[in-house]
């Protein structure tokens, strides 16, 4: 489990919880982390922290979020919980789900 | 010769696949020993047709009996609703969780609520399945149901081909796995699943029929073995699913010897004395109001007497109104009933369908423990189902009541005009004893006959005879057969009255003609008395002249001596 942290203020308000399930180093899943961080960059620069799951490691966490497809981003913070599934590669999509852009 | 090798290398016997037992009642049997070991084998019908519960009884069934662990992946219900709903079965869930027999997985699909933003698998799902696997060294795996994956993903193509690999890497695993599918319009399922799983294909279903709906399972696939090929109805039990499949029932109850009383002397002699056998099955047919619910009233009444237990089943009368008509021929149930020898069953047919009948009269006898059982009437359940049904219903009624050495009396109700060896639901080859109550018409009323049409194993009556209902019970009476015919009622009271005037007659004239001999001996023996008189007297007068005679020559002879004294005359 490794975590990336934006280099961002601690302050808890507007702080953006992140968390993305991998299975092991598969292209799918580099390239979504990738992905990930250049949204993040982009919209949340200093508020995010990243939080990656890899479930060949840790099997059991699978359950905890009802995690099914991979790689999985859960947005744990700010609530209600959004998932966003695949390797974040339509910008757009993810920018939906994330509830960073009004969806059509 | 090449032709017979290749169909033999093409069937090998089913003893060759390996096969997990299923536990439940009846499958094993249709399938020759359960589901295609280290197969996916799928399971689809429509909603509420008894899917999960067949998943969750293979698993506790190879938990409990075939120490196989399985994991059960419900989507569609959470653990703690699959434990509260199996509780109600018996299954103790939580139990065998505690004791890693059973894993179990709840799989939540939000619906329309991911966004997909690219390449992904299902890689998550493979890895949950296979720590539950690891988790409890599962040997069987239930899926439940997964087309709600469907609902869930929009990229079919991913998911097809997630599909694929997953039923693949099942067989790898070399788990036995059920995999559950909605019944789909024209495909088997509705996401056509069983493109995937081609190994074994059972179709579940749930029909109404008439506003009463049975639960059917058919096997339409096993790939190299032999199945049945029939619908078996079945029922969902407090224990679990039970399928008797009609077709192999076992015949192997043993046969009780000992005979018991029916109840009605006379219909025990017709019986050589002795009554039916203990255990048998006995049909009573007839037409309306001929006396059927009498007749078994007698044969509960006399198991109750030797203290038996007895079941009536009533589908027509309520318990009192039984009660109540019985004690106008003087059969009195309501003791029995009291003293808990009896219990009544009184529901009526329309209530629910033929399998729900069967799961109540199960449990009743299993409650219970009778051993005498009273099915009045069998007929009366062709309004539930058609006649096949009812009577595969009824074969695997007797079965097990022949199984639990139960001696069964069934009624049925005939049709006036119908063929008299023809019972409404076509069950009297099922029967050991059949007793046969006929209403004939003669002269303007109607009277009620009985015969034993067969009994088997035993030396019966071929007499019809007649059958009255008194207040002191059925009674049978010889019927007169005469020259006229065979009568019955009051003509045969007029003909038996007739009889008696003759015989009346003849026994008067007899009694005559021994007054007059008497009377000609008497006057024989007075003429004969009054020649003796009339002799007598003559004999005397006779007498008295002879006497007479004798004394006057006495007297001439004395007075001839005197004379020759006085003469003088010289002595000789």
């Amino acid at each position: 489990m490794k975590t990336l942290e934006g280099d961002c203020a601690d302050e808890s308000e507007g702080v953006w919880n992140l968390r993305l399930y991998v299975a092991g180093q598969t292209p799918k899943s580099i390239k979504a982390f990738d992905n990930l961080r250049k949204i993040c960059e982009e919209h949340l620069a200093g508020r995010y922290s990243i939080e990656v799951i890899d479930l060949t490691v840790n099997p059991q966490l699978a359950k905890g979020d009802q995690i099914l497809a991979l790689p999985t981003l859960v947005r744990k913070l700010p609530v209600p919980i959004r998932k966003i599934i695949g390797d974040l590669s339509n910008t757009e999509r993810v920018l939906v789900g994330l509830d960073l852009r009004p969806g059509n | 010769m090449a032709k017979i090798n290749k169909s033999r290398k093409s069937r090998p016997p089913s003893r060759t696949l390996p096969k997990s037992p299923t536990g439940i009642k009846g499958l094993d049997e249709i399938t020759g020993g359960g589901l295609p070991q280290g197969r996916p084998t799928l399971v689809c019908g429509s909603a509420g047709c008894g899917k999960t519960v067949f998943g969750m009884e293979f698993l506790v069934r190879g938990a409990t009996e075939y120490n196989e662990p399985g994991v059960f992946m419900a989507f569609e219900e959470t653990e703690e609703d699959l434990i509260k709903n199996f509780t109600s079965l018996g299954f103790n869930l939580p139990t065998l969780v505690a004791e890693k027999k059973l894993a179990i997985d709840h799989v939540f699909i939000e619906r329309g609520e991911i966004e997909e933003t690219g390449e992904y698998d299902l890689e998550g799902l493979f890895i949950r399945l296979a720590i539950a696997i690891d988790e409890v060294k599962a040997k069987r795996v239930v899926l439940d149901t997964i087309e709600a994956l469907f609902s869930g993903f929009t990229n079919e193509g991913i998911l097809r081909a997630e599909l694929r690999r997953l039923f693949r890497w099942l067989k790898d695993k070399g788990v036995t796995a059920v995999i559950t599918a909605e019944r789909g319009g024209e495909t088997f399922t509705r996401h056509g699943l069983e493109e995937y799983v081609a190994d074994c294909v059972i179709v579940m279903d749930h029909r109404v029929m008439g506003q009463i709906s049975t639960r059917r399972l058919r096997i339409v696939k096993y790939r190299g073995s032999v199945h049945g090929a029939d619908e078996y109805p079945f029922l969902i039990y407090p224990s679990g699913i039970c399928l008797l499949p009609i077709t192999s029932l076992g015949l192997d109850h043993t046969a009780l010897t000992n005979r018991v009383s029916t109840g009605i002397d006379r219909l025990d002699t017709m019986f050589s004395g002795n009554g039916y056998y203990r255990g048998a099955t006995i049909l009573v047919s007839g037409g309306a109001g001929c006396g059927k619910t009498s007749v078994a009233a007698h044969c509960v009444d006399s198991a109750c007497s030797r203290g038996e237990r007895a079941v009536f089943l009533a589908f027509e009368e309520s318990p009192s109104q039984i009660i109540r008509n019985m004690k106008s021929i003087g059969i009195n149930l309501e003791k029995w009933v009291k003293n808990g020898l009896l219990k009544f069953h009184a529901i009526r047919p329309t209530a629910y369908g033929l399998e729900s009948h069967l799961t109540g009269i199960h449990r009743v006898i299993e409650d219970f423990k009778p051993s005498f059982l009273v099915v009045d009437p069998i007929s009366n359940l062709v309004t539930v189902g058609d006649i096949a049904e009812v009577k595969a219903m009824l074969v695997r009624l007797i079965d097990f009541v022949k199984a639990n050495e139960i001696t069964c009396v069934c009624t049925d109700l005939t049709h006036e005009g119908t063929s008299l060896q023809q019972t409404e639901v076509g069950i009297s080859s099922l029967m050991d004893t059949w007793i046969l109550l006929r209403s004939t018409e003669s002269d303007g009323e109607c009277n009620r006959t009985l015969y034993i049409v067969k009994s088997r194993g035993m030396d019966h009556s071929d007499q019809i005879r007649e059958f009255r209902l008194t207040n002191k019970g059925v009674e049978l009476i010889d019927i007169y057969v005469g020259p006229s015919g065979v009568l019955t009622g009051s003509a045969r009271a007029a003909r038996e009255a007739q009889e008696q005037a003759e015989s009346l007659t003849r026994k008067l004239e007899v009694e005559r003609k021994q007054r007059e001999l008497k009377r000609k001996r008497t006057l024989l023996q007075a003429q004969l008395a009054a020649l003796h008189a009339q002799f007598e007297t003559e004999e005397e007068e006779l007498q008295r002249a002879i006497d007479q005679g004798m004394a006057r020559e006495k007297s001439l002879s004395k007075d001839r001596v005197h004379m020759a004294k006085i003469r003088k005359a010289d002595e000789k």
